[in-house]
């Protein structure tokens, strides 16, 4: 909303001034935590210990990440992690376009009936015991294809990308490519998959986070420690107390081995958060994108 | 009878002539067929009492045997209290979030730090429920970041994660703070939809700015704020798993304990198969209940509804 020209009269002074500072305050809320993370896991552990970083990080010391880089298992859970995302967002972009497309078409006699049949599944489900005996009797249990296919369709991101398709390519394109002789698999492939590159690439990140980010598919199809994806590897260091301490016979060492462990926590955080991290400023807009095509009720 | 006939004729002219359409959503079909539609046929499991030697289909029909357990338990009621305290606190605390963010951030003047601000609000939502309750963990723990605040402003710190009142405090709080960036997204899209002729209008009529406010952009994002609330009165008795199932010790477990967490332990730790699906089963007929109800409501009253 631009109101170049717009004189200001008091009331409103008074307003921008007081919204200032809450947004200020606001963007301290949401960044402070993060922010306090990352420095905790540069300092030294007897500082994090005592409490004394607070604003920036206090004596610069690598030990938590030199620790970090010896686990194997974070190492095995990055690969795994990785393999899992790549492997959902395929399946998932196949799916949410076998989906989609078909439903974006006007003509599609039975696209009313199909689009009540995934809607419905949204507001209902059979729930964890009866999915866990589907996924049990397909023989998915301690497979890595456990942690990929249950959950590997969305019905909102197959909605937000027929209301794309439906909306941003012309009809008339369609019956020009029919006219010269096109047909459904030829549009698709050539005509109404590139042009919905855009969309795809958001469904794409969607997919790709939402599986990075899940453990419990994971926590309960696995049993093999082997297949576990990188935030159960996480769960594990962080949230068992006894997780990174060795056996150690003197009370100074295993009090330095407590505190170096509170650093490895966060550092941990932020190794799991890095690729997130690093993609976040540049995909960010693709995102908003998502939200602001599921906003046009389709 | 004449109709159906007539679906039937359609439907066969149009596999005839849209056969290609039907190939290529059959993938999906059988996905959504095998992966949704066949654990809702699985839930008569709920009606019998499973044994693993005979499987679902030759287990004995118990009728609502496993409901009835369920209501007898001493359990029951302070899951059900439990799921609706932390849901109903969340929803009222949380739905007015986001659209109070979005109005700010969209009033800010410094286009800058508006733009920076939305990018940083968003943030938190992509950072895993692992990741987060991990932070919690220790930020609240004896040596982490809120005692130590705590010790220099000569506060005494008691442990919050262990206190049952408190932890329901720290979930509800740290899940606005991880998902009103995102929520306003929707918000946004909204605000930035309103004719700037209107705000044009209303400023030469001498509107000040908190009265553009409260009668341009909020009627503007009220159909929305209706579905919004519509979705969310519909998932009230599912609070995730996910997070609060991390979240949980011994000490807070009598505040903590909610159905879906109770389902998981019940079925999967406990193998009590039968009796964990009748309380997931009882859960999702709930929900969609309440679904329907609020949607009727919210056509009757407002026009804006799901369906």
């Amino acid at each position: 909303m631009k109101k170049t020209g717009m004189r200001q009269c008091r009331a409103d002074n008074v307003f921008d001034a007081v919204n200032l500072i809450i947004c200020i305050i606001l963007l301290l809320v949401f960044l402070y935590p993060l922010y306090f993370v990352v420095i905790a896991s540069f300092s030294e552990p007897s500082a994090v210990w005592n409490g004394d970083v607070l604003l920036w990080p206090v004596g610069f010391c690598l030990d938590g990440y030199k620790k970090i880089m010896t686990y194997s298992d974070i190492i095995t859970g990055y690969i795994n992690s990785i393999c899992y995302t790549a492997g959902s967002v395929a399946l998932g972009l196949v799916l949410t376009i076998s989906a989609a497309y078909p439903l974006a078409q006007s003509d599609f006699y039975a696209g009313k009936f199909f689009s009540k049949f995934l809607l419905f599944t949204m507001f209902f489900s059979g729930g964890l015991i009866p999915t866990y005996f589907v996924v049990k009797g397909l023989g998915l249990l301690n497979t890595p294809l456990a942690c990929i296919i249950p959950g590997a369709a969305s019905v909102t991101n197959i909605i937000i990308t027929r209301t794309y398709i439906k909306t941003s390519i012309p009809g008339e394109l369609r019956e020009a490519a029919f006219l010269d002789g096109c047909t459904h698999f030829t549009y698709l492939f050539r005509i109404a998959l590139p042009l919905s590159k855009a969309i795809l690439a958001v469904m794409a990140l969607y997919y790709g986070v939402g599986q990075w980010n899940a453990y419990f598919n994971a926590m309960i199809y696995l049993t093999n420690a082997k297949l576990y994806p990188l935030q159960l590897v996480l769960r594990g260091i962080l949230l068992t107390t006894e997780a990174t301490l060795e056996s150690g016979s003197d009370p100074e060492t295993l009090m330095a081995q407590q505190r170096l462990g509170e650093v490895i926590k966060y550092g941990v955080i932020v190794v799991s958060a890095l690729p997130a991290m690093i993609a976040y400023p540049f995909v960010q807009k693709n995102f908003v994108k998502g939200v602001m095509i599921g906003s046009l009720k389709g | 009878m004449a109709a159906f006939k007539n679906v039937g004729r359609n439907l066969k002219e149009d596999l005839r002539r849209n056969y290609q359409l039907y190939i290529i959503f059959l993938p999906a079909l059988a996905y959504f067929i095998i992966f949704h539609y066949l654990p809702m046929y699985g839930v008569q499991i709920a009606f019998r009492n499973y044994l693993p030697a005979r499987g679902i289909w030759g287990s004995e029909w118990w009728g609502m045997y496993h409901f009835e357990r369920f209501f007898r338990s001493y359990n029951s009621t302070t899951v059900i209290l439990n799921t609706l305290k932390i849901s109903l606190l969340s929803l009222v605390l949380g739905f007015p979030c986001p659209v109070i963010l979005a109005l700010l951030i969209n009033e800010l003047r410094f286009k800058r730090f508006q733009k920076s601000l939305q990018m940083i609000s968003y943030a938190p939502h992509f950072v895993s429920t692992v990741a987060i309750v991990g932070m919690i963990t220790i930020m609240f723990s004896n040596q982490g970041l809120v005692s130590a605040v705590a010790r220099r402003l000569g506060l005494p710190y008691t442990n919050l994660l262990i206190s049952p009142t408190s932890f329901v405090w720290i979930y509800v709080l740290s899940g606005i703070w991880q998902g009103m960036g995102w929520g306003s997204v929707i918000y946004f899209s909204v605000l930035a939809g309103i004719d700037v002729s209107m705000h044009e209008a209303a400023y030469i009529d001498g509107a000040t700015k908190m009265q553009r406010i409260l009668y341009i952009d909020l009627p503007s994002i009220a159909p929305t704020m209706v579905i919004m609330l519509i979705l969310n009165c519909g998932s009230i008795m599912s609070v995730g798993y996910e997070k609060i199932y991390l979240m949980q010790n011994p000490l807070n477990l009598s505040a903590s304990e909610i159905i879906s967490t109770y389902v998981y332990k019940m079925g999967l730790i406990n193998s009590d198969f039968s009796y964990s699906a009748a309380i997931g089963l009882f859960n999702s007929v709930v929900n969609l209940v309440l679904l329907v109800l609020v949607n009727t409501i919210a056509r009757k009253i407002s026009d804006n509804s799901l369906w």
